[in-house]
């Protein structure tokens, strides 16, 4: 879950809400260059920062974010309003979908090793003795390390008996699984797009809320306006995010101007039906193991950081991807929209011409709030397409394995192992399969970068826990997945 | 003695703002305070429509007392506070 129930979190959220409904009232420019002023009046309290003003800047850089713009180009003497005007004549979103606030990294050191004052001065020093760097003196009796010498081997950490050496960490750069984030000479944070997998830990990890993600609500809100069928595809996540039921869900996105919503776990029997055939023909041609293809930040890590396990992946598609190739059929002139849990689906939307925007949970939640959508209050209405209990699983860690499982032959050995979460190390762990061309934990490995599975994506609003309980309970519905 | 009634806004706005942070308050209260404190999950308590308030939701209300922008801390502060602890 995406920090829930902090400052950060809250903020954005608001911020979100005003930017939408300055958008659904006359003259949208000038109602965001004054959303940092509504927020932080004349005289009013100053929660966070050194003073208003500061927080205002801040604000601003965070709207500019939520109109889908980098922050990092923000000259400071541009006017949201005319940021607001650049929203409204793009024709396409950006890129790269993540941003950095760097305002707000200033509070943040860099990552060192650092010498508390716990130090009692001992006569033993094995922080001394254990460095091999020569980046340990004894200064006043007490332990110091030089940061130009220290090679941050943490030795000096595992050695002190009163564990008074500590490593100062950075959360993004500690949460990025790739190493694509750090701080740089100025002390801000970094994205290296070219390393990044877009998997969004930075922004669930940054305790001041640095991160942000490129909001694409308006490109949506403008399609809608303009009159064009908008259709809504919501990711199994979804079902756990509000208290309601999915009937209900599927009532009010349409009062939000969409025309259709399709289960994305429609999408999701395809592909366990692609993936339990793929994975037969593997095992029967005598592979190893093969792991899912469904995650969009794994299929990213693929493909930046990891291509020797290429030869293993499934060339089964997404449930997205054949959700939106239905749903493209049936409604051609269309525009189609994604409700995510993460980031990591706006880089495979970019790849997919039949995925026109994606919208994060979040931003869902903020324009129910700015449209006054009470969810729980909505009528029921069914969806076209069924789809089954192991496709709505789908958003479960485990639950991509449990649907391939379901379709094999009693004969065949099936033994499924996840990697649940993506980190430095599980990323090893992927890479010695890789090398060896054996896992011996198992045959079908079902990779999700968030622990947890979808439930636990940057952008989700619930708990992981009452999310579990509903998406399990919504799954429950479902009828069992079969071949036919 | 009186019982204390918590009532958490589950509506879509309190929850979209933090409210569903507050779910645990449903299984960590009754530990804590056992019968003296009923805390239960209700749909849209109404407040956020009142000018239109959505920033200070999550609303949690503590007997008659209004909890704005709700965090556990904030609730369980003002639990105390009716207990006459603080």
């Amino acid at each position: 879950m995406s920090n829930s129930g902090n400052q950060t979190t809250h903020l954005k959220r608001e911020i979100l809400v005003r930017i939408i409904k300055a958008y659904l009232k006359d003259n949208f420019e000038e109602n965001v260059r004054q959303i940092p002023y509504d927020m932080r009046p004349k005289g009013c309290e100053v929660p966070f920062r050194c003073c208003v003003y500061k927080e205002r800047a801040i604000i601003k850089d965070r709207t500019i974010a939520g109109l889908g713009i980098s922050i990092e180009d923000d000259d400071e003497k541009t006017l949201l309003s005319t940021y607001a005007q650049k929203a409204l004549e793009r024709t396409e979103p950006d890129k790269n979908a993540l941003t950095v606030l760097e305002a707000a990294c200033k509070g943040c050191v860099p990552s060192r090793v650092f010498v508390t004052n716990l130090c009692q001065g001992c006569v033993a020093r094995p922080c001394l003795n254990s460095c091999n760097f020569g980046a340990v003196s004894i200064v006043d009796g007490k332990s110091i390390i030089d940061g130009a010498k220290c090679k941050g081997c943490m030795k000096c950490v595992k050695v002190c008996p009163y564990s008074a050496i500590v490593k100062i960490k950075v959360p993004c750069e500690d949460s990025c699984p790739v190493g694509a984030i750090a701080k740089d000479e100025n002390g801000y944070a970094k994205i290296d797009f070219d390393e990044c997998i877009n998997c969004g830990k930075c922004v669930s990890a940054c305790p001041f809320g640095a991160v942000h993600e490129k909001s694409q609500i308006i490109d949506v809100l403008k399609e809608i306006k303009s009159g064009k069928k908008v259709i809504a595809m919501m990711a199994p996540a979804i079902m756990g995010q509000l208290p309601c039921t999915a009937e209900q869900l599927h009532t009010a996105i349409k009062k939000t101007g969409f025309s259709e919503v399709y289960e994305v776990a429609q999408g999701a029997d395809i592909t366990t039906k692609n993936e339990a055939k793929d994975f037969v023909e593997r095992m029967e041609a005598g592979a190893e193991f093969m792991t899912t293809s469904c995650c969009a930040g794994y299929n990213e890590l693929v493909a930046k950081h990891l291509q020797e396990i290429k030869p293993y992946v499934s060339d089964t598609k997404t449930p997205l991807y054949y959700t939106a190739e239905i749903a493209k059929k049936e409604h051609p002139e269309s525009v189609t929209v994604f409700f995510s849990p993460c980031v990591a689906k706006k880089k495979e939307a970019q790849l997919n011409p039949n995925v026109d925007y994606v919208i994060n949970f979040e931003e869902l939640g903020a324009l129910f709030i700015a449209m006054k959508i009470e969810v729980s209050t909505c009528e029921d209405t069914a969806f076209n397409a069924e789809a089954s209990k192991h496709g709505r699983n789908f958003a479960l860690s485990g639950g991509v394995a449990k649907s391939v499982e379901v379709l094999m032959d009693e004969d065949m050995i099936f033994k499924a192992h996840a990697i649940n979460g993506l980190s430095k190390e599980t990323i090893r762990e992927l890479k010695k399969y890789a090398k060896t061309g054996v896992c011996e934990l198992g045959n079908l490995i079902e990779v999700m970068a968030c622990e947890g599975g979808c439930i636990a994506g940057n952008a989700t609003i619930n708990s992981l826990k009452t999310a579990f309980k509903q998406v399990s309970a919504y799954g429950e519905k479902g009828k069992p997945i079969t071949n036919d | 003695m009186e019982k204390i009634n918590v009532k958490v806004c589950l509506g879509t706005t309190c929850f979209v703002m933090g409210s569903s942070n507050l779910q645990e308050l449903m299984d960590t209260v009754p530990a804590k305070y056992g019968d003296a404190v009923d805390v239960i999950g209700v749909p849209c308590l109404g407040l956020c429509s009142i000018d239109w308030e959505f920033s200070r939701a999550p609303y949690v209300k503590v007997d008659n007392d209004v909890v704005y922008e709700a965090t556990v801390e904030k609730v369980l502060s003002a639990i105390e506070r009716k207990l006459g602890n603080e």
